[in-house]
């Protein structure tokens, strides 16, 4: 390992208005050296990336590559200097081959032909020296997450990528991909190649990395030496102050609430539901854990009713219901906080009151023979804010000028103040910083104690691990049997949700 | 560069950018005028004096902006909802057609209850026919705008047919003309003597109606919350296809109003010239108004000034009358940009 | 004659051919636009400025040829600022497409008037005319069709040929492809999207302008008002029709032509039973026809009518 680094970050600081996104970062990265980034969602680490990559262009500060300072906002740039990037969500053009997505840019666009025997020529190469073996005449959209994640690794070797950067990879991974994942990591440092890992998983930090750098609230906050540290000093680290696990009561479980019997769905985002039984009873929280596109997507919209049931059986509180729909299961007291506040959550341009009746503007309390009562709209915004602690400039703001964590807020007070027996919580706290995390962690808890049945999806393990009564693990569309607190490890969590267990049925 | 969301604007701000667009259009319009050998001076003077200089002027723009009420509410309606509704030419000449159909003495009736009559028909041909492109939209996935654009051929061809078969007026000469309705079918004239007609007063309380539809009440509600975000509204619980289906039918009727205010209270009668592309010219009115119903008066009377005076101005000056569309289309164009620049910042790095 | 006997005579397709070729133009330009991510409803106008164009510059005394080229620049200005519009300042493209045709179609007449105030029946030049190509325009029928055609329609083949090619066989073709389905793909290669797509729209507009040209240099010898007359509206249906693939385009314009050709000479001999508006309402019933039938199976390019922010996923 030679000393003069290969990649320098000197003084970085980015600001969006009000927030700092990155505040005076610098670090050296060595050659053969693997690097983690580790920090809580919105700690800044996806904009310093961005910034190198020349997505961004820092407010101050410079970035060196092999000795030589890197333009800002140039993407190109960074590619030339051998920097690669494997984003979160692949940068992969569905309707093209492997071989279209890999060449693309890497030849003079207006060359008269696209070479594709070279291009050919040195795919199988580089598979054949990494191990990243993928059909490069196959088209994209018919290829699997991981399948995707090779070619978008592929991408960067295929351009003489030295650095190698990789935002969150094994979000979307099952375990023995990841294993996978990190086996051909080391195979790239053993070949010379520097890599950064962004991460908040602290246990893959603690497995892949020589070294770790930890972000918060757009801060360098500490750096370590992996082999001298241990999961709890990061864990402190990261979040600055002492974690401590939600107290969490036993569970007063009640009677079943929400029933699904055999219900099956058409594909969505990437996957369908096949005849999957699920009850949800008042005052059990139920977690769904699951790797990424096996059917939470799916179920989750599915008992929100945006997405139709091609066939089986939803009940509420003993009684079937036909025509399941957003209105008959808001109608039914199942609240729904959705994964994507953004695109479906909120309806950015609107203000926070039209936000905030949008499930209840037709009521009596907000309306009367088809006219809107706008001042009972707006006491009630207020009470939400108030009740639920939302930072706004008022309630005439767009709620898209809202942060991540307020936008939430306002999710959960529009979806709870009701009192609803069923509450779908879906990915509540991704993107969050830790203070509404624990925020929304206190009101689903708050909500069990009263007796609302919870069904919590969400991909992140521990969270699961924290607040769930009982255990479901999503695979491949299907439902394994439930396990209570603490009945299953994380090993055996994994390999179910690796979809390694053939053990299949109805989770009653 | 980059788009960053700003905080809501004031109300000066959001006054303060249309005025912009009128100023950068009117610089860019001098171009024009200079190229044809004009003076802009004079040439804005002629055409601010054929607009507003007299009573007969004002009463001519006023006359004129009446259907670009109509239209520019319809379009305004229908672009809140992200309905894209560009075939308001059409359906001005389906309830053209309703109107001369019904009023040309099939139905013996006191003016009173006949023109209400005449109304309601104009507005449900023109619903109607909103409705197929809507259907097609939620049903098949049909993009509306084309099939409203080709929408607009088909009628006018449908028109011209009627005009020269059923509808002909066997004392019109040969021409493709319809008869003119009866006299209990007419909207009465504002002024003696005077073409301004009822149809401006109609077309007023039509933008308070639909104002008051927008703001206050649930459908208006919903029109919005589609239109910014379909998935979003569906999430909530609204029924959006519904929702749509309903935009269309006001939007539609909308239209026809401008149909029938056009042959009942101006012509008389249905001819092949009943609208000077006042179905398209009210893309820009609801634009210029930023989609608000009350905004589309003062939008619909300027760009009736602009059409009016230019007509005079082109009489005096040797500027060809077009320089009215040029503006109109450049107005909408800077508009957009104006309207882009009250929301978000434009950050160059 | 026969309403059958119609499709077995050269005429009809040396005709079919011929109204075919500003639409194969105008729709391979639209295909361009769309496969990158952008809605170009200024087609109409686009069309209507490159008629005139192109017209205008043989009237004044330029080539035939220099009048292709000064439709296409014209095109591409108009394009420049539709693109300008929809793509870094990302406005919908509905209201600008709209606003571009009609600022197209009105400064094209303002112009007309302006360059030619007294007129009242619109002057004529002298068109291309048919070029046969030895040999081939001998085949019966077919041969006929194709190769007794003008140079302009010679050129709207080779354009599909062309942008077919582009599209699928060159690096800057595989980036148009990925603007259109991922933007942010094109990005991470280090292109830039904002310059791709406004690339397309801008090569685009030109082809469409050519569309038009050819009508008033090729089909026709002079300019009138609403000569376009909704064929830009249509080669928007027939670019869903074609599913965006070029080929598919071509084959669905000439269906068209051929349709649109087959109810002029049905109108012929219909003997006027039928009123004429009936058959000149067709082509545009058709074209909705088209959409309805294709619309649930196409598979549109993701991007298309998505702005595109730098740094975005």
């Amino acid at each position: 390992m030679s000393d003069t680094p290969v990649l320098r970050l000197s003084g970085i600081s980015k600001r969006f208005g009000p927030l700092r996104a990155n505040d005076d970062i610098s670090f050296d990265l060595k050659r053969g050296e693997v690097i983690a980034l580790l920090g809580e969602n919105g700690a800044g680490k996806t904009t310093l990336m961005n910034i190198l990559f020349g997505h961004y262009v820092a407010d101050a500060g410079t970035v060196e590559a092999f000795g030589e300072p890197l333009p800002p906002g140039d993407p190109r740039a960074a590619l030339d200097a051998g920097i690669g990037m494997v984003h979160q969500h692949f940068t992969l053009a569905d309707n093209m081959t492997v071989q279209e997505n890999i060449a693309l840019g890497t030849q003079s666009l207006w060359r008269a032909r696209l070479d594709r025997a070279s291009v050919r020529q040195r795919i199988a190469q580089l598979s054949a020296d990494f191990g990243l073996a993928v059909d490069p005449a196959a088209t994209v959209s018919t290829l699997s997450v991981g399948e995707r994640q090779r070619v978008e690794i592929l991408k960067a070797l295929y351009r003489d990528a030295r650095i190698l950067i990789l935002d969150e990879p094994t979000a979307v991974l099952t375990p023995a991909e990841t294993d996978a994942l990190f086996r051909t990591l080391k195979l790239l440092v053993a070949k010379g190649l520097s890599i950064i890992f962004i991460s908040h998983k602290l246990h893959e930090v603690m497995a892949v990395s020589d070294r770790v750098l930890v972000l918060r609230a757009g801060r360098l906050v500490g750096e370590c030496e992996t082999a001298s540290t241990d999961r709890k000093e990061l864990a402190a680290l990261m979040v600055g102050q002492e974690v401590k696990p939600a107290e969490v009561s036993p569970a007063n479980v009640g009677a079943p609430l929400l029933v699904l019997e055999g219900v099956s769905t058409a594909p969505y985002n990437g996957a369908a539901l096949d005849d999957v039984s699920l009850t949800l009873s008042a005052g059990e929280i139920t977690g769904l854990a699951g790797v990424s596109g096996n059917g939470q997507a799916a179920l989750a919209a599915l008992i929100a009713g945006t997405q139709r049931a091609t066939g089986g059986r939803i009940s509420v509180a003993g009684r079937e219901v036909a025509g399941w729909s957003p209105r008959v299961a808001l109608d039914h007291g199942v609240a729904r906080i959705p994964e994507d506040r953004h695109a479906v959550g909120t309806i950015g341009d609107m203000s926070v009151t039209e936000n905030v009746i949008a499930e209840r503007y037709g009521s009596p309390r907000f309306s009367r023979m088809g006219f809107l009562d706008w001042k009972a709209a707006r006491h009630f915004a207020e009470k939400i804010i108030a009740d639920y602690d939302v930072k706004c400039p008022s309630p005439e703001a767009r709620i898209r000028l809202l942060s991540g964590g307020n936008m939430q807020k306002l999710i959960l007070g529009r979806a709870l103040d009701p009192e609803p027996a069923v509450i779908l919580a879906s990915q509540p706290t991704r993107g969050l910083d830790v203070g509404a995390v624990a925020y929304v962690h206190r009101m689903l808890l708050a909500a069990r104690e009263r007796g609302a049945a919870v069904l919590l999806i969400s991909e992140d393990l521990e969270e699961i691990l924290a607040l769930s009564d009982r255990i479901i693990v999503m695979s491949k569309g299907r439902l394994s049997t439930p396990s209570a607190r603490g009945e299953r490890s994380i090993r055996e969590l994994g390999e179910l949700m690796a979809g390694h267990s053939g053990e299949r049925s109805d989770a009653a | 560069m980059r788009l960053e969301a700003k905080p809501a604007p004031t109300l000066a701000v959001t006054l303060l950018f249309p005025l912009a667009a009128i100023v950068a259009t009117l610089l860019l319009v001098s171009l024009l005028v200079l190229a044809a050998g004009a003076s802009p001076f004079s040439v804005f003077y002629l055409v601010a004096r054929g607009a507003a200089g007299s009573q007969f002027a004002l009463l001519e723009t006023l006359t004129r902006a009446t259907p670009l009420i109509f239209t520019g509410l319809a379009v305004a309606v229908a672009f809140r909802a992200k309905l894209w509704n560009i075939g308001a030419e059409a359906q001005l000449y389906i309830g053209g057609v309703l109107t001369v159909v019904l009023g040309t003495g099939a139905l013996p009736l006191p003016s009173a209850i006949l023109i209400p009559v005449l109304m309601a028909a104009a507005m449900a041909a023109g619903a109607l026919l909103l409705l197929g492109p809507a259907v097609l939209k939620t049903r098949f996935g049909v993009d509306e705008v084309v099939t409203t654009l080709l929408l607009n051929f088909i009628v006018l061809l449908f028109v011209s047919m009627l005009l020269e078969g059923v509808l002909k007026d066997p004392m019109g000469l040969g021409w493709p003309q319809s008869q003119k309705v009866v006299a209990e079918a007419q909207l009465p004239r504002l002024i003696q003597g005077k073409r301004l007609h009822l149809g401006f007063v109609i077309a007023i309380i039509a933008a308070v109606v639909v104002w008051i539809v927008t703001k206050k009440t649930k459908l208006g509600y919903e029109m919005r919350a589609v239109g910014h975000n379909p998935e979003g509204a569906r999430f909530v619980g609204i029924p959006v296809n519904l929702v749509l289906m309903k935009t269309a039918l006001l939007s539609g009727g909308l239209a026809a109003l401008a149909g029938f205010s056009e042959v009942s209270g101006l012509k008389g009668n249905l001819t092949l010239d009943l609208s000077a592309g006042y179905g398209y010219t009210g893309i820009v009115v609801a634009m210029l108004a930023m989609l608000n119903p009350l905004g589309v008066i003062a939008s619909a009377i300027f760009v009736a000034g602009i059409f009016v005076g230019a007509d005079a101005m082109s009489r005096a000056a040797k500027v060809p009358s077009y320089i009215a569309d040029v503006m109109v289309a450049t107005s909408l164009l800077t508009m957009v940009v104006a309207i882009l620049l009250t929301r978000y910042r434009i950050r160059w790095r | 004659m026969d309403a059958l006997e119609i499709l077995f005579t050269a005429s009809f397709w040396v005709a079919v051919i011929r109204i075919a070729s500003p639409l194969i133009f105008a729709t391979m330009g639209e295909l361009i636009c769309e496969r990158a991510g952008v809605l170009n409803l200024g087609i109409e106008g686009i069309m209507t400025v490159g008629a005139f164009a192109g017209w205008f510059t043989v009237y004044s005394g330029g080539d035939l040829w220099a009048g292709v080229l000064v439709a296409a620049l014209a095109g591409a200005l108009f394009g420049l600022l539709h693109a300008t519009l929809t793509v870094p300042l990302g406005l919908s493209q509905h209201v600008v497409g709209i606003g571009v045709t009609l600022l197209a179609t009105s400064l094209t007449y303002f112009t007309y008037r302006l360059a030619l105030p007294e007129v009242t029946s619109p002057p004529k030049i002298e068109p291309f005319q048919p070029l046969a190509i030895p040999g081939l325009s001998n085949i019966p029928v077919l041969g006929e069709a194709l190769f007794t055609q003008t140079p302009l329609t010679y050129l709207a083949f080779l354009a599909v040929v062309l942008v077919t090619w582009v599209l699928y066989r060159t690096p800057v073709g595989l980036a148009v492809r990925a603007a259109g389905e991922n933007p942010s793909a094109v990005e991470a290669q280090g292109i830039s999207v904002t310059g791709i797509r406004m690339g397309a729209v801008v090569a685009g507009s030109a082809l469409m302008a050519v569309g038009g040209a050819f009508l008033t240099m090729s089909a026709f010898n002079s300019f009138f008002f609403q000569m376009i007359n909704g064929r830009g509206w249509i080669c928007i249906a027939l670019v869903v029709f074609g599913s965006w693939r070029p080929g598919k385009a071509l084959v669905g314009a000439i269906l068209f032509a051929a349709f649109d050709a087959y109810q002029i000479r049905l109108q012929q001999i219909s003997g006027g039973i039928v009123p004429y508006q009936v058959f000149l309402m067709m082509p545009y019933a058709l074209s909705i026809l088209a959409l309805i039938l294709v619309a649930r199976r196409t598979t549109y390019p993701k991007a298309l009518m998505i702005p595109y922010q730098k740094g975005e996923r």
